[in-house]
């Protein structure tokens, strides 16, 4: 039957295809690094292992890259989780408006959240000025420190945490609660004894993750450590390859690995506990009433919106005024104030207007790319489930799962020669930013894929099958019309994620190839604060607009895809 | 248009066995129902004739050409059966028009021919003008009859059935049974239609396919399940069978034999080959029982249920408490709790001793 066989022919063709792409993106650049340790320049070696390993810096980064990795873990769980609490179990007001504002710190930059909080308290703060309290200038910024940066991983982090804990309380089934309350205990004996052991799992996995993005993170401790001298894995990595180029890939790429294996040991822990016991929850139903608060709900009410204004309104306010000063110190009132910063950006500096072309066309690129190859992927996962389906997932989340600077090295180690065969040289181009971007951020657009076709009835592919169309075109006419809302959420997601995107970047750029991350880096650096906060301004205004703009679509969207929506 | 052979089918899904050496031989044009508790394999026989399983061994042939076994296995997508899904199936993103038009689209059937060929079918199930609408602004039973025109229109050799009528409500069902009969006579498709409900079976189908465990129980009409079945479950299945223990006295002679039941005798039908033996099975039902003042078999009433008009009285015999017994009393005589009367058989059905499906 010549038909069914080449009906056959595109489902082992579709599979080969998006398996091959998976590989290429998540399992090559992986068995590269790890070569390049074994085996550094293609040489069994220790060499590079034990100058890495011997180093004394190595150790006082990793001793650092912990303190500050569980200090904002720690104070991003308690944040998080009281927050999460407060809002799913409690009848406070204005609750979506609320979760909007929380969650908004989670999709700034991370070097945009360091520079914004700099220029609230840094001693030249119009801020400070404005309302008469800033310190002499000269005087060091209070942030350059191990707390400033465990302050701020808290805070960027905070959201994740509620995020999971919040995904968790939603599904906790209210007759649990209400068995507890008529049994008599009170409120809190029930938060203590029923809701928070069940919620257990969540705020493990979400300690985990916190983990994961504390010691992966490079903004924060980039902006915030290297002025101190205080140095992390990350920032290791990039002053060693800033200062002696690829010959230090063998000794990054061994310093990367330690990176990973910390990020890992977070991972482990938390499948560890989570095994110890059983906290599964068998029936689903509607969601707790919440508990009046009573009068004290009022005061709660204004602690919570007093924590917006401090993690987000007032660093906002800050880098806005920058942005706005003409020259660094000069008090900010209606005379001095100017936009002649934007325009200098914009229009006037070379590389911050290429930045902004680069990262919106790297940006469309990867999450165009993205939802493309979700739509199959996912369907494979989800639909055509095998024993090896499960891999191609665990594939994807990979790169996103480790630190992006593992990715970094990895991607530089797999294309600084040609590549094999076609010759082609993307090292020093956009191109390898681009190739990194898909391969880290394809897992956004998947995970709402498979949340989506989860919510699916399969009969609907199933009678378009009876109906006698092959595999791409129920792909094109049934699959991607359905799944489409979810996967473009994730795109949109990607395109937030990676329009202001800088640990990849940062690691990988050269001139040409700018990102505006890499520009905002670079001006802060070079002391031009006021430039780089007029960029982050624009970014935060992009972002800040996104959100808004899919809000209106979020009603054709399974709920959880977005993650602002409450 | 086509008929469908099911030779020795079995499936297994790990270690549990789906379907065990199922064989079903449907005519072309038939009206067969597929009836079984659930968990009884039905859908698993509806997804191996699609196509969307494949089968451990036998084969199916659907009109003369092989669709799986041996080497074969056709897609789906090229079996060219229909099927109306549980839940319709219907696509949210499109139109009415534009799901029933599908097949014609993938077939690259002409648009002017698919627009005609669309408004027959939609003009067949009685919803002309409702192209334009989507699924979501459409009552249940008009989803079903938009499932119904979008099988339909792609003229499919066989049309499967998968519990059509599971999500609708009481009043809708009658309606729809109607429609799917009158479906069939106008287009003499042959229909392979999966249900559990036993009404709806009997009210459709030429013949009925009982299935037990991945088992084919019986085969055979309505009529014939229901008077003379071939085994102990399909005894008891259908319309509630009670399966007493009994001696046969005498061979059959003339479709009856002389039985033996908890005491009493009485003549009940039986297959031709019948012989006297004292291990036997009957069936009855609850109307092949009657209460009378004198002989038959002594019982203690265990429960009375009401049911409008009269009650069903749920009892044991005094001898054997371990059997249970049920028949329904007009009212107004009324049976309580506790209370002892005496019943007698007047006809029933001796099963057959050999386990077989069909006749």
């Amino acid at each position: 039957m010549p038909n069914s066989k080449r009906h056959q022919g595109h489902d082992a063709a579709l599979i080969a295809t998006v398996a091959v792409v998976v590989a290429a993106l998540s399992i090559l650049p992986m068995f590269r690094l790890s070569l390049e340790i074994i085996a550094p320049q293609g040489r069994f070696s220790t060499i590079a292992l034990q100058s890495a390993l011997s180093s004394s810096a190595t150790w006082i980064a990793t001793w650092h890259s912990l303190q500050v990795g569980i200090g904002g873990t720690l104070l991003a769980v308690i944040l998080g989780t009281s927050v999460a609490l407060l809002v799913s179990l409690t009848d406070i007001r204005l609750r979506s408006a609320f979760v909007l504002l929380f969650v908004a710190p989670l999709l700034i930059a991370p070097q945009v959240t360091a520079l914004a909080w700099l220029q609230l308290f840094g001693p030249a703060s119009p801020f400070l000025k404005l309302i008469g309290l800033a310190p002499p200038l000269g005087s060091p910024n209070p942030l350059y420190s191990t707390e400033g940066i465990i302050l701020l991983l808290g805070v960027q982090y905070a959201p994740l945490v509620f995020l999971i804990v919040r995904a968790g309380l939603r599904k906790l089934p209210r007759e649990l609660v209400e068995a507890g309350l008529s049994s008599g205990a009170g409120k809190w004996m029930v938060l203590r004894t029923i809701i928070l052991p069940l919620m257990t799992p969540s705020i493990i996995g979400a300690t985990a993750l916190a983990f994961v993005s504390c010691v992966g993170n490079f903004g924060i401790p980039a902006f915030l450590g290297i002025p101190a001298n205080y140095l992390v894995l990350p920032t290791l990595i990039y002053q060693r390859l800033a200062g002696a180029g690829p010959s230090a890939l063998s000794e990054v790429a061994v310093l990367s690995m330690l990176i990973g294996i910390i990020a890992m040991a977070g991972i482990f822990a938390q499948d560890y506990a989570a095994r110890r016991r059983d906290y599964r929850i068998v029936s689903t139903s509607l969601p707790a009433a919440p508990f009046a608060l009573g009068r004290a709900r009022i005061m709660v009410e204004v602690l919570i919106w007093l924590l917006i204004l401090l993690m987000l309104v007032l660093p906002l306010l800050g880098l806005l005024l920058t942005a706005l000063v003409p020259a660094y110190g000069v008090p900010l009132n209606v005379q001095t104030a100017t936009l002649a910063n934007f325009k200098f950006i914009l229009f006037e500096h070379g590389s911050a207007s290429r930045a902004f072309a680069n990262s919106i066309g790297l940006a469309l690129a990867a999450a165009a790319f993205a939802v493309l190859l979700a739509v199959p992927l996912g369907y494979l996962i989800t639909w055509r489930k095998r024993w090896w389906t499960k891999f191609l997932n665990l594939s994807a989340e990979l790169p996103y799962a480790l630190p992006g600077v593992v990715l970094a090295i990895a991607s530089l180690l797999l294309f600084l020669k040609p590549m094999p065969v076609v010759g082609l040289q993307i090292y020093n181009t956009i191109w390898i930013i681009l190739y990194a971007y898909l391969a880290r951020f394809l897992v956004l657009a998947l995970r709402p894929t498979i949340t989506g076709l989860h919510q699916i009835d399969r009969a609907l592919e199933e009678a378009a099958q009876v109906a006698g169309a092959g595999l791409m075109r129920r792909m094109r006419t049934i699959i991607f019309p359905l799944v489409a809302p979810a996967t473009l959420a994730g795109g949109v997601l990607i395109f937030m994620t990676a329009f202001s995107e800088l640990t990849v970047s940062a690691l990988l750029w050269a001139s040409g190839s700018e990102t505006i991350g890499v520009v905002i880096f670079s001006f802060e650096q070079g002391g031009d604060s006021s430039y780089a906060a007029a960029i982050s301004v624009l970014v935060v205004a992009i972002t800040f607009i996104l959100m808004l703009t899919t809000n209106m679509f979020s009603r054709h969207l399974p709920s959880g895809v977005l993650p602002w929506r409450d | 248009m086509a008929g469908l052979k099911i030779n020795n089918v079995t499936k297994h899904f790990s270690d549990f066995a789906a379907l065990s050496d199922v064989t079903l031989d449907i005519a072309d044009g038939e009206f067969v129902a597929v009836l079984g508790p659930s968990g009884c394999g039905k859908t698993t026989l509806l997804r191996l004739v699609a196509g969307f399983e494949q089968l451990d061994k036998g084969e199916i042939v659907i009109g003369g050409k092989m669709m799986s076994g041996g080497r074969a296995n056709v897609p789906p997508e090229n079996r060219k059966v229909g099927i109306v899904f549980q839940n319709y199936a219907l696509w949210p993103h499109m139109n009415v028009a534009e799901n029933v038009g599908y097949s014609l689209k993938v077939a690259k059937v002409d648009r002017a021919t698919r627009e005609k060929r669309i408004e027959e079918a939609l003009a067949l199930v009685n919803l002309q003008g409702f192209g334009e609408r989507r699924p979501a602004n459409l009552s249940g039973g008009q989803r079903q009859r938009v499932a119904l025109a979008r099988c339909l229109v792609a003229a499919p050799s066989l049309v499967l059935f998968d519990e059509p009528l599971a999500n609708l409500d009481v009043h809708l069902r009658a309606s729809m049974e109607d429609e799917f009969a009158a479906f069939h006579k106008r287009t003499g498709t042959t229909i392979i239609y999966i249900t559990h409900d036993q009404a709806e079976a009997m009210a459709l189908a030429d013949r009925i396919a009982v299935l037990d465990h991945g088992r084919l129980a019986q085969f055979a009409t309505p009529r014939t399940l229901y008077e003379e079945p071939a085994n102990e479950m399909v005894a008891s299945f259908i319309a509630q069978g009670m399966v007493l223990p009994a001696e046969i006295l005498s061979g059959a002679r003339e479709g009856f034999c002389q039985v033996r039941i908890l005491g009493q005798e009485a003549v009940l039908r039986c297959r031709p080959d019948e012989i006297a033996r004292n291990d036997a099975k009957v069936c009855v039902r609850a109307d092949d029982l009657d209460v009378v003042e004198t002989g038959g078999i002594a019982i203690r009433v265990k429960r009375s249920i009401y049911r409008g008009g009269g009650s069903r009285i749920e009892a044991f015999p005094v001898e054997r408490p371990d059997i249970d017994l049920h028949f329904d009393l007009p009212d107004p005589a009324r049976l309580e709790e506790g209370a002892e009367t005496r019943l007698a058989i007047r006809t029933g059905w001796v099963i057959p001793q050999a386990e077989g499906a069909g006749h």
